[in-house]
Formats: structure tokens, sequence, C-alpha cells
């Protein structure tokens, strides 16, 4: 292809773009557009698959048959979305082992808030409140996202994870409502996730090294700050409904705006994280790493059963 | 029984439904633990869909067990308020997950039974059972037939994933005897006509597990008045609440948060 070609392939693919057309996976598109999706799209997949450990760790505690149920559901959900998310990355020209090995060599990353322990009950309920609430803001958005697999991946995505969030509440509530130790435990597991949530957006977009980029091909339709913004205003009035403090002495609301203002964030302890130095880094990617090592036999067995079974058709 | 008022008769009902509730609540309590570490994520999300299906069962049968009793149990006190040798499930389905191969075995063994079981009890005169035991059947019948495919990918897959499913097997086995048999409390609720006859289901257990463990090229072990092997007798005494170490461990876990805090609701 010669430069005047790729020239006008790009025109076209901008103005697709700014017509609001949905990018499908045989259309062309720039190398750095592709790149941008597989990047993300795998760090999405990889966080719903991490995120099994720290509410995983608590299905064989979980205190009622009810609650043992619905937890165990959330989390095959999960397993769920890895699957519709590597399977939309695979439209990109990616399969997913090679994804699947970039998170086990740490070359790939996952949502640094799944590296925070889960100590108490209420952390699962504070969990599907807070993570799946900001999650779901940020999916929201995503389901209107310019690459059409990824887009139709969030828009199923977001109506499970609403029904987890209702169903976290309702465990923040119930315990809100309970005893003296059972509130204390919501409070304790707020104070833990609050600030870790509000770093789930990311760093604010002057910070943000993809965030321009990814705004003008609409694979994000709004700033890391303005999302921020949009889940503290949606759970302020949530956590007060419930009579649970949010640990930030500064969060007040703001006439002229309609927003709530919220203290400052430790970008410190996030970038922390990331690099590997979180609570859990290293417990999440050991599970992770033993249940692919202890699984390769297993997924030799079924390589080789079928090849015999082909061949003796 | 269209009415529990006749004692003994309630005590038998509420010993066998015991018996099928603690056999569905253990067995998926340990496929839940398989949740986030299972060798791909396809089995992730069916063993979670099989531990499912088993914990709605428990929790349906247990509720009806509390019912019967008539002492304000619910299934959440029967469940988390029991102690191990009240509890009447399988030592079957209270060992720990060992191996995928092992996991599998073990479900495979059990579904076969669950399967014909819930075949035989939705025909029960006893209409709350006969439901319970319809919905069951077509849930077990995927569970058997999901745990069959992968006893034949295992057994003939690779030399490793034989050696694994026959040992999975050979240490298995010694566990499925007392599966297969029915005492007292089942014959009595025959003859009282609430429950169908259930004496042919131990042979056609056998027939089933044997044809699947033939096409999965496995060999099948002896029974121990065959072997005469030590180590190798079949377990007994569970329906009577003696059971492995393992319970006591897997029910310290799943009750520490109902136990610690008896008065609270979540």
């Amino acid at each position: 292809m010669n430069t005047s070609d790729e020239t006008t392939l790009l025109e076209r693919f901008k103005s697709r773009i700014s017509a609001g057309e949905k990018i499908e996976p045989k259309d062309w598109m720039p190398e750095r557009y592709r790149k941008q999706l597989i990047r993300m799209i795998s760090q999405h997949a990889h966080s719903e698959v991490v995120g099994m450990l720290p509410e995983g760790n608590w299905i064989t505690r979980a205190p009622s048959l009810r609650r043992k149920i619905s937890l165990l559901a959330k989390v095959q959900d999960e397993a769920g979305h890895g699957m519709y998310l590597y399977s939309a990355a695979e439209t990109l020209g990616v399969d997913r082992r090679e994804l699947i090995e970039q998170l086990l060599s740490g070359q790939a990353k996952y949502s640094h808030i799944f590296n925070y322990p889960t100590l108490n009950w209420a952390d699962i309920g504070v969990i599907g409140w807070f993570v799946d609430g900001a999650a779901i803001v940020n999916q929201t958005m995503l389901a209107k996202c310019s690459y059409g697999p990824y887009s139709r991946a969030n828009l199923r995505i977001c109506k499970e994870e609403n029904f987890h969030k209702r169903q976290g509440y309702e465990i923040v509530a119930t315990m809100a409502a309970g005893t003296t130790e059972q509130r204390e435990m919501v409070q304790d597991a707020v104070n833990r996730w609050w600030w870790p949530s509000l770093m789930m957006f990311g760093p604010s977009d002057n910070e943000s090294p993809n965030s321009a980029e990814l705004l003008r091909w609409k694979v994000k339709l709004h700033s890391n700050d303005e999302l921020r913004q949009r889940f503290v205003d949606l759970t302020v009035p949530q956590a007060q409904a419930v009579n649970i403090t949010l640990p930030d002495s500064e969060l007040r609301y703001d006439k002229k705006t309609q927003h709530w203002n919220f203290g400052k964030i430790n970008w410190e302890e996030f970038w922390n994280v990331v690099k590997g130095n979180g609570p859990c880094n290293r417990e999440r990617m050991a599970a992770r790493q033993k249940a692919d090592n202890d699984g390769a036999w297993v997924r030799e067995a079924a390589v080789a059963y079928t090849m015999k079974q082909r061949m003796n058709r | 029984m269209k009415n529990g008022s006749d004692h003994g008769t309630k005590n038998v009902l509420v010993e066998f439904l015991l018996r099928l509730g603690d056999d569905r609540l253990i067995l998926g309590h340990r496929l839940s633990e398989w949740c986030g570490h299972a060798p791909i994520l396809e089995e992730d999300i069916a063993l979670a869909n099989i531990a499912l299906d088993l914990l709605g069962q428990a929790s349906a049968i247990l509720h009806l067990a509390g019912d019967v009793e008539g002492k304000n149990r619910t299934e959440d006190d029967l469940a988390y308020f029991r102690e191990a040798t009240q509890f009447k499930n399988l030592q079957l389905v209270e060992q720990p997950n060992g191996d995928f191969a092992f996991t599998i075995a073990r479900l495979f063994f059990f579904s076969t039974f669950n399967n014909l079981l819930c075949d035989v009890l939705q025909k029960s005169s006893y209409e709350t059972l006969a439901g319970i035991a319809a919905k069951g059947f077509k849930e077990s019948s995927y569970h058997l037939r999901h745990s069959k495919e992968w006893m034949l990918r295992l057994g003939g897959g690779t030399e490793e994933s034989h050696r694994r499913m026959q040992n999975a097997v050979n240490e298995l086995w010694r566990f499925t005897g007392e599966m297969l048999v029915f005492d007292e409390v089942e014959t009595e609720l025959q003859r009282l006509n609430t429950i169908p006859d259930l004496s042919t289901i131990a042979s056609q257990w056998s027939g089933a597990a044997a044809a699947v463990l033939t096409e999965a090229t496995i060999i099948i072990p002896f029974r121990q008045k065959d072997s005469g092997q030590a180590g190798n007798h079949a377990v007994s005494g569970s329906r009577h609440g003696f059971h492995s170490e393992y319970l006591g461990h897997l029910l310290a876990e799943m009750q520490i948060l109902a136990r610690s805090y008896p008065d609270a609701k979540w």
C-alpha cells in the first residue's frame, strides 16, 4: 500500500469515527488503534479474571446459602465477562493464549483494585457497590465506544454488573442496619475500598498517557476525571442512605456545579500498586500462575483427545 | 406421605431429606472451591454452574427438611449450625478436590447416582419432593454429560491424563459402595409409598459407570471383597454421621461467619 492510499483510508476512518459509526473487525483501521484496543480489551479481560480471586476468597465462608449462591454466581459471571472480552480481543488478530501469557509473565496489566485483600464479609458488599459501581460508570461509556465487538461486549457486561452492584449494595444495607459488629465491618470495608475505587478511573487526564488518543478515536467518550466525578456524585447519596461515612473529610456538595467535591487522591499509592507493590499483587499472580500450571496437563489432554478423535473419524 | 402427623414417619423423612440435602451441599461447596482456579475459563464457569445447581437443590431440600421436622429450623440453621457428626452426606463428596481428574471422577460417580436417584424420586407420591427431583433430574443430566465428556478426554488424552484418571478412580472407588446402599430409612419410606422403589439404582449405577470407564480405557477397580488389598476397604457409616476428618475442616470454614455472629442477619 502506498502512502496516498493509506492517507485516504485514514481519512475515511476518521470520518466514520466522527459520524459515530462502529468499526468492525474486517474494516480498515490504523495499526495504533488496533494496538490500543488490544491493550485495553485484554487489560479489561485480565481484570475480570484476576477479579475472581478477591471475591472468590469468601465463597466458602459466605454466611447463608442465599449469599453463597449469589456470590458464586457473581464470580462465575466475571469468568463469563473474561470470555466475552478475550473473544472481542481475538477479533483484532491476537489469540487468547497469547494474551494470557502476557498476563502471567507480568507484561500485561490488570486493574490495580484487585490487589487489595478482602478481609471481612462486608468487603463483598462494598466491592459490589464501589468496584462494580465504578466499573459500570466506565463500561456504560465503553458500551458506546467506536469498536463494535468491544462496544457489544460492554453492553452485555453492564447488564450483569448492574445486578452485581444491587446485590453488593443490598449486602451493605443489610449489614448497616444490623448489629454493632456488622456496622463496624461495613465501615471498615468502606474505609479501605473508597480511595482505591476512586483510583480505578486512572490518573488525571493530563497525566494519562493514552487518554487524548483514545478520546479522539472515540474509544473513550469521557475523560477519567469526568467519570470519577460521576461515580462520586452517584455514590455519596447512596452512602448517606445507609448512614455510612465515606473516609474523606473534604467531601462537600458544591451547589453551583452540582457536584460533590472530594479530597486529593494519593497517586503515589496507585502507581506503587500498579508497579506490583500492592498488598496482594504477588498472591494474585501466584494464584493465576498456579491455576495455569496445574491446568496444563488438562489442556494438553483435551487437545490430544480431540486430535485422536479426528484421526479416528 | 400426605402429612407429617405420624412421628416415626416424620423422622425417617427428615433423615432421608438430610441425606439428600447434605450430599448436594457438601459437593456444591467443594466444587465452588475451584472457582477462579480451574484449568481453563470455560471450566471455571462449568464447575461453578454445577456447584450452583447442587447448592440450589441443597437449599430447597434442607428447607423442606426443616419444614417437615417442624422445629422452626431453616435451611441455613441446618447448613450452618449442625456438627460434623450430624451431617448425613457421603464421605465421597467431602473428600478434598485433589487434582482435576479426581474432581471429575468424583463428579461423574456422584452425577451418575444423582441422575438415577432423581429419575426415580420425580415419580414420588410426595409432590414437593417429586418437584425438587424433577428439577434435579434435568440438572444432573447436564452434570453427567459434562463429567462423562471429561472422563473420556482425560482417560483417552495423554499418558499423564490417563494415569491421573486411573489414580483418581482407584482412590475414589472405596467411597462409591456406600452410595449404593439403602437402609431402613429408605425402606420405610418405600413401605409407606412416600418414595418409589430404589432397589434397581445400584445395578444401574454399576452398569453405567462401567460403560463409561471402559470407553475411557480406565480399568475398573475390584470391590474390596474381591481384591483383598489392605487400605482398599469400602467406607461406610456416612449416612449415620460417621465421616472422614476432612468434613470438620470444611464445616469450620463454611460455618465460621454464621456461627461467630449467630444473631446477625446477612
